[in-house]
């Protein structure tokens, strides 16, 4: 039986707010443990939550960018369960009033294009991290992430294979990176996900029974997640074994490459959401909301376009400069520091994007870039010269110029300097000139090889080939003569 | 003078005129305390030293002619479930015998801004949970008119505290009627403000959408002192109310009720009332009506329903508020453990007394999913029902007048074994928590056997200047307010 896949995501997105949504913790990443912490965010006795009204603003944001309704009345609810990372053992949550629904975001299927929906956009508070001590019968508790700010995002079930999957992912993250909601960095949590996929007959409406797989780490983890459990289920079709398939949550075993059973539907919490009692219901204005939307700054699919329009640049080079909003800005400031869009483009789809791939952050300044270019283009310093240069802006604080000065890079491109050492060059290697004359075309690499020798490198190879070429040719014709 | 008798404004009085100082005032309650505690049990911790070295303090300032704050040295005793830093808080609960706060609760700082010092903390039920201070962990508080009765609940050690002469002051918290009805056994003056007029902040959640701070005192005028320090916004309770409360209550407390109208909901005085209690409260509506106000049956049609919406909702916050008590932090750990799982379980079956257990059940039960719409939602609507009722009713009426319990102080031990009966002692006391109104109980009369009898009045939201003034002007006709216990020291 022809079959299809369907996929829906859950994804906790942790929001870019300097303090905790509740408390006035700060909610850097990577403190000491159990340091970001107070009364109110370790759930003592007594406590009462406040809510940040910056957490609120920025899923208004996200809720934007995504397209999504903004309930400008929602309100908490509190989601009881126990566990230790979770200090009222409830987790403050909206339950059946979310901040935002019903959104999408449209990505790019065989050429065309495709809408995911997204079903609701809720707040809520994170949960602290269990540390089990390894050989030890001992639990650590680190609190800080306790009362950090997220967003959920749930997607309707709307994707059809696990590429759609991240290409969503990947959409989604680019546009919550742009917004400023989140830094989205999987590898410090700030972007989790959850997948739910079951699989169905060609044709058929209703959604068939369906396994949640968390453990999720990374876009390649989720590829390859759900990619094991589409051929777990389908062999289970296709072996008439469907009643295998249970309604169960699965964890991700990325070392053994596989889906293990975590929990079944049986043992599902029920959470007994009701109404925070503690905290009024949330009202957002519409003055509120449209200065909101005022602030959303240009997302990646516009960005895209004026990119094409602006600077001619093409499809491939334009995707990797807009992958990431701080490229698209650096991108932006070299350019505007007049040099070609092209050349600025060559320079960061190749040398920037290298160095990034084991740093975060770009350590040279735009207008070093700038003129590290300019420089080329003047003939000032050989590409191959440049690089080295490159290499050693992102290391120091150095200027380019600088930099040129201490290596004596600057390329001799004076004619009259250049042709006193072509001339010398030519009068010591008579064999050379000889061998050339007789049409050995080698000769030339020698003597331009010589030349470089010559001046340390520093010449301007292609202006030194030039006056080569004409010396060569002058003493040809002088010979004829 | 006669410290059990002293009013927070006879002590004001004194300290200006100089009369006696901060320090032998301090210590007089604590020789009272010292003498009679033993037996009437309202407090589970002092403070005596922190409470001398304040007392040290403001009599300097009296020395020096410095300006004084309105509570200032004032001796104030603090229900146990209201956070003090540095001080155990224990809720009455074996669960938090040893909890240290390390801050204050909002009220706290309000009382020490203003100057009051604070003796000690008082006994009540675990957690609130009570109409008797009986399920309190670790004593059972007397009631100071009579040792073998109980002195009500939950606010117990508080309304025996003042009525004692342990304090002039005491602050206790209502959820469903734990400052009035206790205040009504104890025979003193026990006002529950409307909700979110005074913070929440550090007060050791029960109910969050019933619970409130209120004070005991020996006179409304005391009363209204003392709201004036603890109420006001508080930005660390997101249900504090903004601009709302009067400054100054003194103004108009003494205006009289001449052309106030006063609502007697007819279903308060029909079956299931004590004849005494009936007899006492009808004998002040004679008296409001000598002074002028206007009297008048209505319907109230709230009160069975009423109760099983409060049960509903307060348990199920309950359920909730008391789920971060796992011996994992903080509070009692269990020994007998294998894993998290029998932690956290062991914890909370040995560290929570019964009735405590009670209500987590049914609050958890009433939340269950296939439960949730036949309890809580239809308990929600309920309540909405019951606030537009009352709002009605203010349409109409300056103040409600009403029993704060069916029935005298009863024995120690009469209905331990009995909740429903216990819960059916605040029958008349929990709609107004329900619907967030201010309510004031004031002794009105005593039972042939000797025991208080306590009147309650009813105001609408945030209208306790109105409700001070009713009150006021009821106990300067009525005359009871210099009536107090003789205690014995000896059972």
């Amino acid at each position: 039986m022809a079959m299809e896949t369907v996929i829906g995501l859950e994804i906790h997105v942790e929001l870019n707010t300097k303090t905790k949504i509740f408390c006035g913790c700060s909610t850097e990443f990577g403190a000491k443990a159990n340091t970001n912490t107070c009364p109110i965010c370790t759930g003592l006795p007594g406590t009462l939550p406040v809510l940040n009204r910056e957490a609120v603003n920025l899923a208004i944001i996200a809720g934007k960018a995504l397209n999504c309704q903004i309930n400008t009345l929602n309100k908490f609810d509190r989601k009881n369960y126990f566990y230790p990372d979770s200090p009222k053992a409830y987790q403050i949550s909206q339950f059946d009033l979310p901040i935002c629904e019903h959104g999408y975001v449209d990505i790019n299927v065989a050429g065309a294009n495709k809408r995911i929906n997204i079903l609701r956009i809720h707040m809520e508070e994170d949960a602290g991290k269990l540390i089990h001590v390894e050989g030890k019968p001992v639990t650590l508790i680190d609190y800080n992430r306790t009362g950090v700010p997220l967003i959920e995002i749930v997607t309707e079930p709307d994707m059809r294979t696990p590429k759609e999957a991240i290409d969503f992912l990947v959409a989604l993250k680019a546009i919550l990176e742009y917004s400023e909601v989140s830094d989205c960095k999987m590898e410090q949590g700030s972007l989790r996900c959850d997948a739910n996929i079951s699989m169905r007959p060609f044709g058929q409406e209703a959604l068939n029974t369906k396994v949640e797989i968390k453990n999720l780490n990374s876009f390649k983890e989720i590829l390859k997640a759900l990619e094991k459990e589409e051929v777990r289920q389908k062999e289970l079709y296709d072996f008439k074994e469907a009643y295998k398939i249970k309604q169960e949550t699965r964890k991700w075993d990325s070392a053994k490459g596989r889906t293990v059973p975590m929990r079944s539907k049986e043992d599902a919490h029920d959470y007994r959401y009701f109404p925070e009692p503690d905290l009024p219901p949330v009202v957002i204005k519409e003055s509120t909301l449209d200065a909101i939307e005022k602030k959303i700054p240009e997302m990646p699919e516009e960005k895209k376009k004026r990119f094409e329009r602006q600077y001619k640049l093409n499809e491939k080079e334009i995707d990797v400069l807009i992958s990431k909003k701080m490229i698209a800005q650096y991108f932006e400031e070299v350019v505007s520091h007049e040099v070609s869009p092209k050349e600025a483009s060559n320079w960061i789809v190749g040398e920037v994007m290298r160095i990034l791939k084991e740093s975060d952050r770009i350590e040279i300044p735009g207008k070093y870039l700038a003129n590290l270019i300019r420089m080329i283009d003047m003939g000032k310093i050989s590409r191959s010269a440049a690089k080295d240069v490159f290499d050693t802006l992102w290391l120091t604080d150095k200027t380019p110029e600088e930099i040129v000065e201490e290596k004596q890079l600057i390329q001799m491109s004076g004619a009259d300097e250049l042709e006193k050492v072509i001339f010398e060059v030519i009068e010591q290697n008579p064999d050379a000139v000889e061998a050339y004359k007789n049409g050995k075309e080698q000769s030339k690499g020698f003597l331009m090889g010589q030349i470089m020798k010559a001046t340390n490198g520093q010449a301007n190879p292609k202006f030194a080939m030039e006056i080569l070429l004409k010396k060569l040719s002058q003493m040809e014709r002088g010979e004829r003569d | 003078m006669n410290i059990e008798k002293a009013t927070i404004e006879e002590i004001r009085e004194g300290y200006k005129t100089k009369k006696f100082t901060v320090k032998e005032i301090v210590k007089a309650y604590f020789e009272r305390i010292y003498k009679y505690d033993d037996t009437i049990n309202a407090f589970i911790t002092l403070c005596e030293e922190t409470a001398l070295v304040e007392a040290q303090r403001v009599d300097e300032k009296i020395r020096n002619n410095e300006k004084m704050s309105p509570l200032e040295g004032i001796p104030v005793a603090v229900k146990d479930l209201i956070c003090t830093k540095g001080i155990k808080t224990t809720c009455a609960s074996k669960m938090l015998e040893n909890f240290i706060p390390p801050y204050d609760a909002t009220v706290m700082t309000k009382l020490k801004e203003s100057g009051a010092i604070m003796i000690g903390k008082t006994n009540m039920d675990e957690f609130a949970m009570g109409s008797s201070t009986e399920n309190s962990a670790f004593k059972i508080t007397r009631n100071p008119w009579n040792l073998k009765k109980v002195p009500g609940g939950s606010s117990g050690g508080s309304a025996a505290a003042v009525s004692a002469g342990f304090a002039p002051l005491a602050i206790g918290s209502d959820t469903g009627g734990s400052i009035r009805q206790p205040a009504a056994f104890c025979g003193n003056v026990g006002l529950k403000p409307t909700y979110g007029l005074v913070s929440r902040y550090g007060l050791i959640a029960f109910a969050s959408s019933l619970d409130q701070i209120g004070t005991f005192t020996k006179t409304v005028k005391d009363a209204a002192l003392g709201l004036q320090t603890i109420q006001g916004h508080d930005p660390m309770d997101a249900t504090s109310a903004q601009h709302h409360g009067t400054k100054n209550y003194a103004i108009h407390l003494e205006d009289g009720i001449k052309g106030m109208k006063f609502g007697i909901p007819k279903e308060f005085y029909q079956e299931g009332l004590n004849e005494e209690i009936k007899t006492a409260i009808m004998a002040s509506v004679e008296r409001i009506t000598k002074m002028g106000g206007e009297v008048e049956e209505f319907s109230l049609p709230i009160t069975d329903a009423g109760l099983s919406a409060y049960y509903i909702i307060s348990s199920a916050e309950a359920s909730a508020n008391l789920a971060r008590y796992d011996g994992i932090r903080y509070g009692y750990r269990t020994e007998n453990f294998t894993d998290i799982d029998t932690l956290m379980l062991n914890s909370r079956t040995e560290g929570f007394g019964s009735e405590v257990k009670r209500r987590i059940m049914m609050g958890t039960y009433v939340l269950s999913s296939g439960y949730y719409d036949a309890y809580y939602k239809k308990a929600m609507l309920f309540r909405k029902k019951v606030k537009s009722i009352f709002n009605d009713a203010f349409e109409k009426y300056d103040a409600i007048i009403s029993p704060v319990s069916p029935v005298l102080p009863f024995d120690i031990g009469e209905k331990t074994d009995n909740p429903i009966q216990m819960y059916l002692s605040d029958i008349y006391t929990i709609n107004v928590n329900v619907a967030g109104l201010p309510a004031i109980s004031i002794p009105c009369g005593f039972s042939e056997e000797g025991l208080p009898i306590g009147i309650q009045l009813i105001g609408n939201l945030y209208e306790e200047e109105k409700l001070l003034k009713s009150a006021h002007a009821l106990e300067q006709d009525l005359g009871l307010c210099n009536t107090i216990p003789t205690l014995k020291e000896v059972l």
